[in-house]
Order: structure tokens, then C-alpha cells, then sequence
């Protein structure tokens, strides 16, 4: 350990050996001096490009500044040069991992300024497919954080997983990813002769592998280690920096907006909040991995009564919403997604706002990570599942 | 390029087609404590049949806001459109309605800041504070509008979250706010010069000189 003195004076281009004062016996043993280090933008345990600049002393970390903005591609100021159905599939591209999730707020903003309504067949479509991506988000997430943290298993199962669910979106709408499956009124396409019987044979998939999941890390010794009390947050410091989703509802806040101010047609469904209790990584792997189950709760009511009748409700072929404004956000993945459309009149919104998720949660990473060791900084970026296309839009 | 630029429509009917029947009688009336509620019920029925193609906001009415009404006067405009609630708010209330929206109504949830850009207007930036209150399940909207150039107080001791969207806010708009811990852009460079949601900014328009400097390439484009 006593090497690390010398990190006191590690520009060595500014020391000749003459100058370095071997005996310093006033100073203690473990002295350290402030470093300051860049993680990223360029490194795998930041999930896109993200910049950290960490302040250390030693290993631990003192302070944090976030530097993002590489992936901005000005979403915003698109929206307002193209017409709504034409910004549909651009919302896709923001969280690429729940594309579907962003589809129906847009979608559902849009229709709310309108003023009309997708019909009850379309509705259902929508939770199934959004309720999936939720799963297929989740299976990402934690895949991913597990692999930043050292198990590396983890990966290849919901890899594995994921597949199916992505084989149901290609065969629904022919893309896996961004996957552009609604339309403002409605859903963009009928479901394929099979649909159904897909995404039982998905649950009944599905259901033991999430088991699995928790066989290979929930009582891991090694895990426990990595998320216990790493990262905590408490549930009103989420409140007051704005951080929603599952990381809110792993310190106890029990609020979903799905259950809070139910949209599209979650309130038919019967389905549970998932609650943590201390705050930390722990509790938020917990809590994803029960939201999982949830949503398979929901998809399979969804799809014991789905109903028959129109995809679409009655639209306009030009969509002109009246002069107005209107803020709607709907439980993505990610937390709270909002979109804030301001309408002069025209085929195109004068004013579109996205409020993401991961752009306002990881605004908590400071907190978190203060005090806590640079390994734990890897540990709780994952945990919040950002994703960087949303952050920086 | 220029045609991108979308000509701005007039100001929609918050700022500009408010009718001031709605609140004269309201600003009257403060001298007694008990009596604005009233008035203000009648106001809303007028309002109603003078309703065009499109819906309009309508007065918004709840005791929450009659209590604000009466305190404030006419700087406070509560108006509901499409079900969602906001108050239009005269800039130098602004400090003290988020605040008291904060602390005594319990909006601990400060969900967006963002601004509108309205050129042709005198004034032409809206700002809109988007807030929820957990223990009310409750949306409101705060949107007040400032003058280009003029600066608004930082809310970051209210809710901390404030930081990075007004730093998004200033990034975007050029917009300032005083007292902000560390006003700087956010996901633009730090050198760049203009404000890209402006709508005199157009959308293929870009900093060519910092691209040139930065990136070593002759156009972004």
C-alpha cells in the first residue's frame, strides 16, 4: 500500500529524483492525493456514451459529474419540423430498448390533444406489446448489469429469452427493435393468425425462466456482496431529485403511473406495485424482477380478453390537432416518460417536449455514489438503466 | 433553409384571447375573504357558449386556486384545457407560487421545466414548470412568459431535480436562471454558439465554426 504515496506525485516529468522528498514522516500512511479520472465515454459499464468524471481519494469516490450529450440527435426540434404520423417512428429511437413503450406515449399524447380514442381491440394490442417490451427491457437490463458486475451468465439467458419476445414483435410488425407498432388512433397493423397462441406459449415460456434468473443470482453470495447497500437512495431524496420507475419504488414510494393515473386500459387490469424497502441495488434488481412477473400477469389477461373489432379509431387522414397543449406521460420501463405537445393548429406540433426517464434519474447518480468505492460507480449505473439515446435525445 | 423555420401561429388563447370578465370581478373582491369564490362560478358559464371549432381552456375552479386568486389578483390566471390544469402566471409571482406550490399544496414532484418559443410576441418565451403531488395524485402546470434576455429564479432550492432541466432550458432557449448552482449547457458543447430550439434556428442549421474547429471537417452537413 505504500506505493500509493506516490500517486501524490505522479507526474514524474515534473520531479527529478533529486527533488522527491523521501522522508516524510509527519505525513500518515495512508495519505492519497485527489484524483480525478474519466470513466467513459468510451467504456462498456456505461451503456452508451456516457462521460463520468469521477474525483477519488483512492478508491473512493468523492464526486461525480456527468458530461452527456454525445448521442444527441435534437429529437425535439424534429418533432417540430415534421408532421405527427411522420415523428411517430422517430420516438422509437429514443429508448431503443422499450421502443414500443415510447410509441404509446407518443401515440397516446397525440390522441389526448385530438381528443379521441383507440378502440378496445387496439388497446389490448397495445398493453400486450408494451407489457412485453417491458419484460424484454427488464431481461436486457439485467443481463447487462450482471455482466457489469462480474456474473456473466446472467447475459446469455436473457439473451437467450428475449429472443422469443422479439420474434413476436418481427412477426408482428417486422422489426425487433424499433419497432414503430402503433399509430396515433390505433394499432399499425391487425395481429398475425397465430398472435395469441405466440404469446401463451411465451408465458408459459417464460415463467420458469424467471426463476432461473433468480436461481443463478437472487441468494449468490458474490451478488449480494456487488448490490447489498451499494447505491442507496432513500424514497424522499427520489422524490426531490425527480427519479421515478423502478428505482422510486425500490425505496419504497409505491407509485407507478399505471396505477396512479391509469392510461390506455391498465385499469381493467389486475396486477400489484412491487416495493422495496431499503433503497439499494438489491432491492432494485428485486423489484425489476417482480415487475416482470407483473407484467406477465397482465399480458395473460390481456390476451384471455382481447376483444374483437376495429385497430383503429376514427382519425383523420391529415392529423391537425385543435390549438391547445397537453402534457401526458405514461410508466415506461425506464419511470415516468411524458410528452409535452404544444399544438398551434397545424400538421406539425408547434412545440414537442419529450420528458425522459433516464435523462432525470441519472441525475441522482451523484448522490449515490458518493463515498462509495469506483467498482460500486459500475454497480449503480446499471442499476439504473439508462439508456443513451433517451438521455440525450 | 428558411422555410424549415415554421412561421409561428398566433399565441394560443391562454395568453392572448383570456377573458377578463373572469378575473376583474375576482381582483375586486379581495377585501373580503369569503365572497371570490363566487364570482368566479358565474364566469365560467359565459365562457362556455362563446366556444369555437376547437376546445378552448375553460376558468379552472378549486379552492386551492380561489385561495391564490384572492392573494394574488389578477397575476395568477387558473385555466383547465382537455382535463390537465395550469396557471398562467404573471413573472413576478413566479417565485412565490412555486414555492407556495411546493410547501403548502404539497407539489413535491417537479416532473419538467421546459419553454415554448413564440417569436412574434413581445415577450416571447413561455416557461412551463410541469408538477405532481404524490400525496394529491395531482397534475398541474405553471407557465408564465418572459421577455428574450430576461432571467427567471432558479428552482433548484425547491426541487433539486430542477438542475438539470434548466440547464437543458438554458442549453435549448438561451433561457437564464439566477441563483442556478452550475448554469452551463447540457447535451450541446460547451462552446457552441445559438439556441437550437429557438424557432429562428433552423433545423439544418448548425455552429460551422466550432465544427470546423472541433471536428476538423469543413460542414456538419
Amino acid at each position: 500500500m505504500s506505493d500509493r504515496k506516490n500517486d501524490s506525485t505522479n507526474d514524474l516529468s515534473t520531479h527529478s529524483l533529486s527533488n522527491l522528498d523521501l522522508e516524510t514522516p509527519e505525513k500518515p500512511y495512508l495519505d492519497s492525493n485527489e484524483l480525478i479520472i474519466n470513466m467513459g465515454p468510451q467504456h462498456p459499464a456505461t451503456h452508451g456514451v456516457l462521460r463520468v468524471i469521477l474525483k477519488l481519494d483512492g478508491e473512493k469516490v468523492l464526486g461525480t459529474e456527468c458530461v452527456i450529450g454525445y448521442l444527441h440527435r435534437g429529437v425535439e426540434k424534429i418533432g417540430e419540423n415534421r408532421t405527427y404520423a411522420m415523428f411517430n417512428p422517430y420516438v422509437d429511437r429514443m429508448d431503443y430498448c422499450a421502443a414500443v413503450s415510447n410509441g404509446l406515449g407518443y401515440c397516446e399524447a397525440v390522441e389526448k390533444l385530438m381528443n379521441v380514442e383507440a378502440p378496445p381491440r387496439a388497446q389490448y394490442i397495445r398493453v400486450i406489446l408494451t407489457e412485453l417490451n417491458r419484460i424484454a427491457s427488464h431481461q436486457l437490463w439485467l443481463g447487462t448489469h450482471a455482466l457489469d458486475i462480474g456474473a456473466m451468465t446472467p447475459l446469455f439467458y436473457t439473451f437467450r429469452d428475449r429472443e422469443e419476445i422479439l420474434k413476436i414483435f418481427e412477426r408482428y410488425c417486422g422489426a425487433r427493435l424499433t419497432t414503430h407498432a402503433f399509430r396515433i388512433g390505433g394499432c399499425q397493423y391487425e395481429t398475425y393468425a397465430g398472435f395469441e397462441k405466440d404469446v401463451k406459449n411465451f408465458l408459459t415460456f417464460f415463467a420458469p425462466k424467471i426463476d432461473e434468473y433468480e436461481a443463478l443470482l437472487t441468494t449468490n453470495r458474490i451478488w449480494l456482496e456487488r448490490t447489498k447497500n451499494v447505491g442507496v437512495i432513500s424514497g424522499p431524496d427520489c422524490i426531490a431529485l425527480g427519479v421515478t420507475g423502478p428505482v422510486l419504488r425500490a425505496s419504497g414510494v409505491k407509485w407507478d403511473v399505471r396505477k396512479a393515473q391509469p392510461y390506455a386500459n391498465y385499469s381493467k387490469f389486475d396486477f400489484e406495485i412491487p416495493v422495496g424497502t431499503n433503497g439499494d441495488t438489491y432491492d432494485r434488481y428485486l423489484v425489476r424482477m417482480q415487475e416482470m412477473r407483473q407484467s406477465m400477469r397482465i399480458v395473460e389477461q390481456a390476451v384471455n380478453g382481447i376483444p374483437e373489432g376495429p385497430i383503429m379509431g376514427k382519425v383523420p387522414k391529415v392529423i391537425k390537432p385543435p390549438v391547445g397543449e397537453i402534457y401526458h406521460s405514461i410508466e415506461a420501463p425506464k419511470g415516468e416518460l411524458g410528452y409535452f405537445i404544444v399544438s398551434d393548429g397545424s400538421t406539425q406540433p408547434y412545440r414537442l417536449r419529450v420528458r425522459p426517464p433516464s435523462f432525470v434519474n441519472l441525475q441522482a447518480l451523484d448522490l449515490m455514489v458518493r463515498g462509495a468505492l469506483v467498482a460500486d460507480v459500475v454497480a449503480v449505473i446499471g442499476t439504473f438503466d439508462i439508456v443513451l439515446g433517451e438521455v440525450d435525445r | 433553409m428558411a422555410e424549415d423555420v415554421k412561421t409561428p401561429a398566433p399565441p394560443p388563447p391562454p395568453e392572448g384571447e383570456k377573458k377578463p370578465t373572469a378575473e376583474k370581478p375576482v381582483a375586486a373582491a379581495p377585501a373580503t375573504p369569503a365572497a371570490p369564490a363566487k364570482p368566479a362560478v358565474p364566469a365560467a358559464k359565459p365562457a362556455a357558449p362563446a366556444k369555437p371549432a376547437g376546445p378552448v381552456p375553460m376558468p379552472w375552479t378549486s379552492p386551492m386556486v380561489e385561495k391564490y386568486r384572492s392573494q394574488y389578483g389578477s397575476g395568477l390566471d387558473p385555466l383547465t384545457y382537455l382535463g390537465q390544469n395550469y396557471l398562467a402566471v404573471d413573472r413576478s409571482l413566479i417565485p412565490d407560487i412555486l414555492r407556495l406550490l411546493r410547501d403548502e399544496e404539497q407539489f413535491d414532484y417537479c416532473v419538467d421545466i421546459t419553454a415554448v418559443h413564440y417569436p412574434k410576441r413581445e415577450k416571447p418565451f413561455d416557461v412551463v414548470w410541469i408538477l405532481y403531488s404524490f400525496p394529491r395524485n395531482e397534475r398541474v402546470r405553471v407557465k408564465t412568459q418572459i421577455a428574450d434576455g430576461a432571467s427567471l429564479p432558479s428552482s433548484v432550492p425547491i426541487w433539486p431535480t430542477a438542475n438539470w432541466l434548466e440547464r437543458e432550458v438554458y442549453d435549448m432557449f438561451g433561457i437564464r436562471f439566477d441563483g442556478h448552482p452550475d448554469l452551463k449547457r447540457i447535451l450541446l458543447p460547451d462552446g457552441w454558439k445559438g439556441y437550437p430550439l429557438r424557432k429562428d434556428y433552423g433545423i439544418l442549421q448548425q455552429d460551422q465554426e466550432w465544427v470546423q474547429i472541433n471536428l476538423g471537417i469543413e460542414s456538419g452537413q
